[in-house]
């Protein structure tokens, strides 16, 4: 397991960007696949950056991992921010009209949405995020 | 990214290129707020954007909103990969989408 500590703020995002998609583009995964990973990452390390350790900033870890058989990543962020369970967040309700749509709740829907496996814990003091992405 | 603007008459056709991120919705927003008044069509073209996130999404639907109220909004030339997450969020029934 390979991972990275890095101050969460939005000017950090690409270089966990580059730290994830490098690995993966190491393994040949397909394009489709990296965009998606790059929509997954900008989600969650936003959020962090944004609401973990609001007013302040604080540190983030991304863990990564991988699988053979099938191939998968297994990533893991980290952060001792608030606790904060972002799975529990409902679902944007995609049917409703412009009017009635909600101008939130996107982010982690769209995280929801390009995962296999998603799965959250609050573990001495930290928010430990851990998703699966086949490719 | 890189924000173009053209006016012509009511109509406002923002040219998008690059990433539409957290990095710079705002930028959008700020440029939108200050050119839509007086505006009738409102046009985005996506030819060379490639990336949207959930923070482009909302300045989108923020946008929809308001052109609802004062004239249209139109979306053209969306690439794949865009495309799929206007989709993926609903966005692509709620706005008019020219692929």
């Amino acid at each position: 397991m390979e991972q990275i500590t890095i101050e969460a703020t939005v000017e950090n995002l690409p270089q966990v960007n580059d730290y994830v998609i490098e690995s993966l583009e190491e393994r040949d995964c397909p394009p489709k696949i990296l965009l998606q990973m790059e929509l997954v990452i900008e989600e969650l390390f936003v959020n962090v950056a944004h609401y973990a350790y609001r007013p302040d900033v604080g540190k983030c870890t991304v863990c990564k991992e991988f699988e053979e058989n099938p191939r998968a990543l297994i990533l893991t962020l980290i952060d001792s921010g608030v606790p904060y369970n972002p799975l529990e967040h409902e679902d944007p309700d995609t049917s409703l009209g412009v009017e009635e749509r909600e101008i939130g709740g996107l982010g982690i829907f769209l995280v929801k949405k390009n995962v296999d496996e998603i799965s959250y814990e609050y573990k001495d003091g930290q928010n430990v995020l851990r998703l699966k992405k086949l490719f | 990214m890189e924000i173009k603007k053209l006016f012509d008459g009511t109509t406002l056709t923002v040219t998008l290129s690059g990433r539409l991120d957290a990095s710079n919705a705002q930028e959008l927003t700020k440029e939108l707020n200050a050119a839509l008044n007086g505006v009738k069509d409102l046009i985005f073209d996506f030819t060379n954007l490639k990336y949207v996130a959930s923070a482009g999404l909302r300045v989108l639907l923020t946008a929809q909103k308001r052109m609802n109220k004062q004239g249209s909004m139109t979306i053209r030339n969306v690439n794949d990969s865009v495309m799929e997450v206007l989709e993926m969020t609903g966005f692509a029934d709620l706005m008019n989408i020219e692929k």
